[in-house]
């Protein structure tokens, strides 16, 4: 029996971009359902009652989400093209990372976008100390994977499209080349690959979105 | 059967995210040094292991450091692989296991901190409720979970059993200090049912800190907290 797959996302989120990169990366067909997160769908509801947020698999009719919970159950569905390590040591380390940059990255960043003046300057050292990490972890690998992306290349992918963005409309430069000279070539050769390449969302669009997100955080709202 | 690797755990007996690896650790007759931090320091050692979030519990085998409960967990059951099982053998299960183990990290156990260390009075009762809430949705997935067995993994404990089962000493002490039920045979009877299994259990009873004894230590942190400024 054809297996029956579904996504639901919207055309923004970096997370359901993740299950788009696997899943095709594996070769699977599926199919795509926009969701308006303004309106959203009886579906989306029922299949994600608990956050009623994208991304949602559907697998011959049962709901998973939580990307990275949804990127394990697709890494064990389908044995081709493996995106974890075999090495169970390796596999743990795969893991503290990719949650390490959905715990820890992904708000720092978020925090240099969001803010200005004072804040801002307190926000970017720290988004730098995690990406120091990061650029730590890469030692000298083409992706954490190794030759070919994986897990942690899959979780930390958004950042080689949404940095330059946020770096555009705040003017702040987050990666410097020559501080950050493993995760520059990185995200180069993650940008690089046919799957990432193909399934970027439109970039002026996007670029309108974070700009919009950054003026609605400062829109003065009374003291903080 | 238990390797004769070393095996070292960096934590502390009040710490639920360090009773999950200990848990684990048990379930698979796993021999394992432990060693106890002491409040306010932290060790060479566990920095130099964990100096990304520089916290326990971490793990330590044959000289190298896993870190993060739930990571733990799983790296047990992927080494020791042949014995007891934690996580389901299918990948459904699995992702079912893993949502609500996420969910409960990342939603309800800031409920749970929020009932204590929340800013105001009125913060405090909204974590209350969410707490409540949580529970409410982990009964139901107990009922899905459990299919009619004593363990959210079934006949034995699993993963989701140690993710919830883990806090069991603070929801008490909780209930106690705050003089509320979290667990309630009316709202939430098979979660009762189920703390009861799961803190007999071989492999927790012994890792499961005395409700009394980690009262007096949350009342010695509350003192500690408000003389000192937040860490």
């Amino acid at each position: 029996m054809a297996d029956d797959l579904k996504v639901f996302r919207t055309w923004s989120s970096r997370f359901a971009l993740r299950i788009i990169w696997a899943l095709q990366l594996k070769g699977l067909e599926y199919e795509t359902i926009f969701e308006d997160l303004s309106q959203k769908s009886p579906l989306l509801l029922q299949y994600n009652p608990t956050y009623k947020k994208v991304p949602v698999l559907v697998h011959n009719g049962k709901p998973i989400s939580e990307s990275l919970v949804i990127l394990e159950y697709i890494e064990e569905t389908w044995n081709q093209n493996p995106l974890l390590p075999e090495d169970p040591y390796e596999r743990a380390k795969a893991r503290f990372w990719a949650k390490f940059v959905d715990e820890k990255l992904l708000q720092s960043v978020i925090d240099v976008l969001v803010t200005e003046g004072k804040k801002q300057e307190e926000a970017v050292p720290r988004a730098k100390e995690n990406l120091k990490y990061i650029e730590e972890e890469l030692k000298g690998n083409k992706f954490f994977g190794g030759a070919t992306i994986g897990f942690t290349d899959i979780a930390l992918g958004w950042t080689a499209y949404w940095l330059p963005i946020i770096e555009e409309v705040t003017g702040i430069k987050l990666i410097d080349a020559d501080k950050f000279p493993r995760i520059s070539e990185w995200m180069q050769n993650f940008c690089d690959v046919p799957v990432i390449k193909a399934n970027w969302p439109p970039y002026d669009k996007m670029v309108a979105k974070i700009q919009g997100t950054r003026e609605k955080c400062l829109a003065p709202k009374g003291t903080d | 059967m238990a390797t004769t690797d070393d095996v070292k755990l960096i934590g502390a007996w009040p710490s639920p995210f360090v009773m999950r690896a200990r848990i684990a650790l048990n379930i698979k007759s796993v021999d394992y040094e432990f060693l106890q931090e002491q409040l306010g320091t932290k060790s060479d050692l566990l920095l130099k292991s964990n100096p990304v979030h520089k916290k326990i519990p971490v793990l330590i085998h044959g000289h190298k450091p896993v870190c993060e409960s739930l990571v733990i967990v799983q790296y047990v059951d992927d080494v020791w692989a042949s014995d007891q099982p934690i996580l389901p053998s299918d990948p459904y299960d699995r992702a079912i296991a893993r949502f609500w183990a996420a969910y409960i990290d990342d939603k309800w156990f800031p409920s749970l901190s929020g009932m204590a260390r929340g800013p105001t009075e009125e913060a405090k009762k909204a974590a209350y409720e969410q707490v409540v809430e949580g529970l409410a949705l982990l009964e139901d997935a107990f009922g899905k979970c459990s299919k009619g067995k004593p363990f959210f993994g079934g006949d034995r404990i699993g993963y989701l059993d140690i993710a919830l089962g883990s806090f069991l000493g603070w929801i008490r002490v909780t209930e106690k200090m705050g003089n509320l039920k979290l667990l309630d045979e009316a709202k939430t009877p098979h979660l009762v049912k189920w703390a009861e299994n799961f803190c007999a259990d071989a492999s927790v009873k012994d890792v499961m800190p005395e409700t009394d004894k980690l009262a007096e230590f949350a009342k010695m942190l509350m003192a500690k907290a408000k003389s000192a400024p937040p860490n």
